[in-house]
């Protein structure tokens, strides 16, 4: 069993239009690193160069957002269902 | 005292009821917050009268003003019922995938409005507004993502109402979208309640609403500040459609769908703290009733019918 990753419209061109990927690590920062390594340039648009999540961008394991649980620190296992989403305006 | 002089005065003062189906245990109690008893039936009204005192209070505001507002219905409905009282004129900028109910609303109220494309949700609303205030300066826009008397009107209102009717309070869930609801409840509570647990559900939409072209198109309300949130959780359509089907089978209470999505958090913390051993006392908040997402289909068939039915909209 891998972690199954469901990537955003906007980030698709790095997965070959695939929906869902899956990866493996301990933490969700691992496992950002193993998924670059089968979809190059991808890490890049998720982490800045001074090794943080992009402002824009919302990481959520198992439905919780990463940036209260540790950010790219968060343990994440086999089983588990990451949601990457960019942020965009809510609300009524 | 149930008198008021105006419908606008009767704002706030809602009920909390308590859910003894729906709480897990007699220690780990869950409490609704009914803000869908407001004058036009929405939590919206607070910041919507709060923001509009305030423009008038500084002097932004005067009779035969047009006022402008990004919004996707709920705060439009509430400004255009005030501005109509007051004398206002009101542009709603909405997007185009929201519900054939709140828009005649907004036009029985007299607003007028402006579509904004499906694809990109919110964010195109919030761009179009922000282009047509910079071309009309007479317009005044509310900007209910950055203005802090949205904020304000919790923290004078939703959140102390809820303390004094509920000194045991552990947790407060709430939707996530302009902010405001969270923001404004949760500096009242860390000042007045330190320890109550803020947690925010944020509705997650179909792929359509997500839809920018970068990343750098993103947006986040000016009012947010993560430092006074203690967890947030998405949601999806399936999860909020069947929590809200749940509180009207049993509890007897008609809530929109985003309230679905916000019972869902409520009840995954529910289930952390009887695992914990602890007590707890969550209040979430109920947005609004059902009424104006009839026809979205939320409410009708099969759970997969309904959450097939709401793919592309705007359903929070």
């Amino acid at each position: 069993m891998a972690i199954e990753v469901r990537i955003p419209t906007i980030l698709r061109t790095h997965t070959g239009g695939a929906k869902t990927v899956e990866g493996s690590g301990a933490t969700l920062g691992a496992l950002i690193d193993d998924l670059d390594g089968q979809h190059s340039g991808l890490k890049g648009r998720l982490v800045t160069e001074e090794g943080k999540l992009h402002r824009f961008v919302n990481v959520y394991v198992n439905d919780e957002d990463v940036r209260f649980t540790g950010a790219l620190d968060t343990a994440v296992k086999d089983g588990d269902s990451v949601t990457i989403l960019p942020a965009v305006a809510g609300g009524c | 005292m149930a008198r008021f002089a105006s419908l606008v005065d009767s704002l706030g003062g809602t009920p909390l009821v308590g859910l003894p189906r729906l709480s897990p245990t007699p220690d780990v109690r869950l409490w609704a917050k009914l803000e869908d008893h407001n004058p036009t039936g929405s939590i919206k009204d607070r910041a919507a009268i709060a923001m509009i005192e305030a423009a008038e209070k500084e002097g932004k505001l005067n009779p035969g003003d047009t006022i402008l507002e990004p919004t996707s219905g709920n705060t439009g409905i509430s400004l255009a019922m005030i501005a109509r009282q007051r004398g206002y004129r009101l542009i709603c900028v909405m997007p185009e995938n929201t519900s054939v109910e709140r828009r005649q609303l907004l036009e029985m109220y007299g607003a007028q409005i402006i579509s904004s494309p499906a694809a990109g949700g919110s964010n195109q609303a919030v761009a179009v507004a922000k282009g047509l205030a910079a071309e009309h300066d007479d317009w005044v826009m509310l900007y209910q993502y950055g203005n802090p008397a949205n904020a304000e009107a919790h923290y004078t209102g939703t959140a102390p109402e809820i303390l004094a009717d509920l000194p045991s309070i552990t947790h407060f869930v709430a939707g996530l979208g302009t902010t405001g609801t969270l923001m404004g409840c949760s500096r009242y509570f860390r000042e007045h309640k330190p320890g109550v647990q803020v947690i925010a559900a944020e509705p997650r939409y179909g792929e359509l609403v997500y839809g920018l072209r970068n990343i750098d198109e993103g947006f986040i309300p000016e009012l947010y500040d993560p430092e006074l949130l203690d967890s947030r959780f998405s949601v999806g359509p399936d999860d909020a459609v069947h929590r809200t089907r749940q509180l009207v089978e049993k509890e007897g209470i008609f809530a929109g769908i985003s309230t679905g999505a916000i019972l869902h958090a409520a009840l995954g913390i529910a289930d952390k703290e009887v695992a914990a051993g602890r007590k707890a006392d969550i209040v979430f908040v109920v947005c609004d009733g059902g009424w104006k997402y009839l026809s979205t289909g939320a409410y009708a068939g099969t759970l997969e019918e309904a959450t097939t039915s709401l793919e592309g909209q705007l359903w929070a």
